[in-house]
């Protein structure tokens, strides 16, 4: 299903990825995923966070420029072709990813793939027809989530 | 300014100003009168001043001119030019035309470094500036059945207490609130049913957004005028200003150097601003030679006042860039207009041999963003060539989770950039609260070529 992502703008210079990510760990947020999109002038780096409100207030309030976007979370055995058998389902359909990455899950036995769809509804749709498991949020998180 | 002066294309007369107000009338002045009445009080001045005021008296000597030798009107251009640190050298009360037995008033404008500019009144002084401001109010159309909420600051400055005593002898009722705590702003702005209010353009549009916040729909109350001034202010302002809270948006203009609010106002064609120019006399120059400019060419605005008493001031260069519109006015006053003033001459910026105004890219950082980000502008010099940069706060608004979205708005703005400036614009989105915050102007712009 969906899950939220925090996006926030940073200016590519040195250090500007790790003050948001210290800001984080010094107040016991886990960070699942990570992604950087850079350009010359600036970046935007994309977290998957346990407690993602709280985590947006958090980087608000210390001046950073947050935004929460649905992503989707898609499971797949972490094999060659895994990648693939999900990329296909959108074949041909109208569905456009506007930007993806992936990070290795449950040591390493399987992997999760994160999509930016523009029409999110419409893929989680057409993953369900193809019998493809969607990543849940507690499953992300684990035991610790729930704490 | 034409697409505005359209809305008064023809049956005006049936259409503004339902009702005349007498205090109206010297607006409407004919054109020979107005310049023997303006000669006379011109001569008056200047002999007032030349006998009261040493500088000024040292000023002409030094060109060899008695206060005889103006003769015409045209023959101001024989006089001096008077400057902001003319004011600020003869600080406290060094260009006083009067004892102090005879001032009634002292104002005082805050410095952006040191010293204030300290400004006198007589009461026939405060007299004329009541009688300028009520005369404004009536040109925006407001009469004594209006409720004016009075956001100018009292004290010191000149907008609270010149905006003031001319709604109150106008006949209105006057709700002396001064500036800020927004909330009770509004809250006295809906309760009271105020039809009309005074403040800056940028405190009215915070007032809208506040409003929007709270859930007052400002278009749903009886305010239906906005009298804004004492801040150069755009087009794209107005139009926002008055979709937004249902309102006409006037501009008003004036300076405490001259008088304080009142020099300046626009009527309800919103074509430019008449001047009261029976008391403040217009010229146009040109900023760099000091020549007048052909008329109704743009230049630096240089006033006169006609009729003060404790400080007359002669040929006041105002620093605000304008031109003399050519032509009548379709409501029918005589008194010339001048366009609104959206720069001013000395934050002018010349970047590969062009004028470049601050102020420009204002607008187009508002016509892009709903309200203004923080921007800095950074000038340098590379391979002998002058480049520009507009380091520009990201908003939550123009913040977007895709490089594509950003990069796009980043193009736009470059674009709309060269458009307005003429010049090629390198654009930096930079983080919230990254650029430095400051009250003045300059630090706006860092200008980091070595000349």
């Amino acid at each position: 299903m969906k899950i939220t992502q925090l996006s926030i703008f940073a200016e590519n210079k040195p250090g500007h990825v790790l003050a948001p990510c210290r800001l984080l760990a010094e107040n016991g947020m886990d960070i699942r995923a990570l992604s950087i999109a850079d350009t010359q002038r600036f970046g935007i780096l994309r977290l998957i966070v346990s407690g993602w409100t709280a985590a947006a207030n958090l980087l608000e309030e210390a001046g950073f420029l947050v935004r929460a976007t649905e992503v989707v979370g898609v499971v797949v055995p972490d094999h060659p072709g895994g990648l693939v058998r999900v990329l296909a389902t959108f074949e041909g359909t109208a569905i456009n990813i506007e930007y993806m990455y992936a990070f290795p899950f449950s040591r390493g036995e399987r992997a999760v793939l994160i999509f930016r769809f523009d029409n999110p509804d419409a893929a989680i749709e057409r993953l369900r027809e193809a019998g493809i498991a969607l990543a849940e949020r507690d499953e992300l998180f684990g035991v610790e989530a729930v704490r | 300014m034409s697409a505005r002066g359209e809305r008064c294309a023809t049956p005006v007369l049936s259409t503004i100003g339902s009702v005349f107000q007498p205090a109206s009338a010297p607006d409407y002045i004919p054109e020979i009168q107005l310049q023997q009445l303006q000669l006379s009080r011109l001569r008056a001045v200047v002999e007032r001043a030349w006998e009261r005021v040493p500088l000024f008296r040292s000023r002409l000597d030094a060109r060899g001119i008695v206060p005889e030798d103006i003769r015409t009107l045209g023959d101001v251009t024989l006089l001096p030019f008077t400057v902001k640190t003319d004011l600020r050298d003869t600080y406290p009360f060094g260009l006083f035309a009067s004892p102090m037995r005879d001032v009634v008033r002292l104002h005082a404008s805050s410095g952006t470094t040191g010293k204030p500019i300290v400004v006198a009144y007589t009461s026939a002084d405060l007299e004329v500036w009541s009688q300028v401001m009520e005369r404004a109010f009536a040109t925006c159309g407001l009469h004594r059945s209006d409720i004016i909420q009075n956001a100018y600051g009292y004290g010191l400055f000149t907008g609270g207490l010149g905006a003031h005593y001319g709604a109150e002898r106008l006949g209105a009722t006057v709700i002396p609130i001064s500036g800020g705590n927004t909330d009770r702003q509004i809250m006295i702005l809906r309760d009271f049913g105020v039809t009309a209010i005074c403040c800056t353009p940028s405190y009215f549009l915070h007032m809208v957004d506040r409003a929007a916040d709270l859930g007052v729909d400002l278009r749903e109350l009886p305010l239906r005028a906005g009298v804004f001034g004492a801040e150069p202010w755009t087009e794209t302002m107005r139009t926002r200003i008055e979709a937004m809270a249902g309102i006409r948006a006037f501009d008003i203009y004036g300076l405490s150097e001259i008088i304080g609010p009142g020099v300046a106002v626009e009527c309800e064609c919103q074509g430019g601003l008449h001047i009261f120019e029976d008391h403040f006399y217009p010229e146009i120059i040109n900023p760099e030679t000091g020549e007048p400019m052909p008329p109704g060419e743009e230049g630096e605005l240089v006033l006169t006042t006609l009729s003060k008493q404790a400080m007359p001031v002669i040929r006041y260069r105002t620093r605000d860039i304008t031109a003399l519109l050519p032509g009548s006015c379709p409501c029918g006053r005589t008194l010339r207009r001048m366009k609104r003033i959206s720069r001013r001459s000395d934050d002018m910026l010349i970047v590969r041999g062009v004028n470049v105004f601050p102020s420009q890219i204002e607008s187009v950082l508002l016509a892009m963003a709903d309200t203004m980000p923080h921007y800095q502008i950074i000038l340098t010099r590379e391979h002998g060539l002058d480049q520009m940069e507009v380091q520009v706060e990201v908003t939550a608004r123009m913040f977007s989770d895709t490089v594509g979205a950003l990069e796009k708005l980043n193009d736009q703005l470059a674009d709309a950039m060269e458009r307005v400036l003429q010049v090629r614009t390198r654009i930096t989105l930079v983080e919230p609260h990254t650029i430095p915050r400051s009250e003045g102007k300059s630090h706006r712009v860092i200008d980091r070529r070595s000349l």
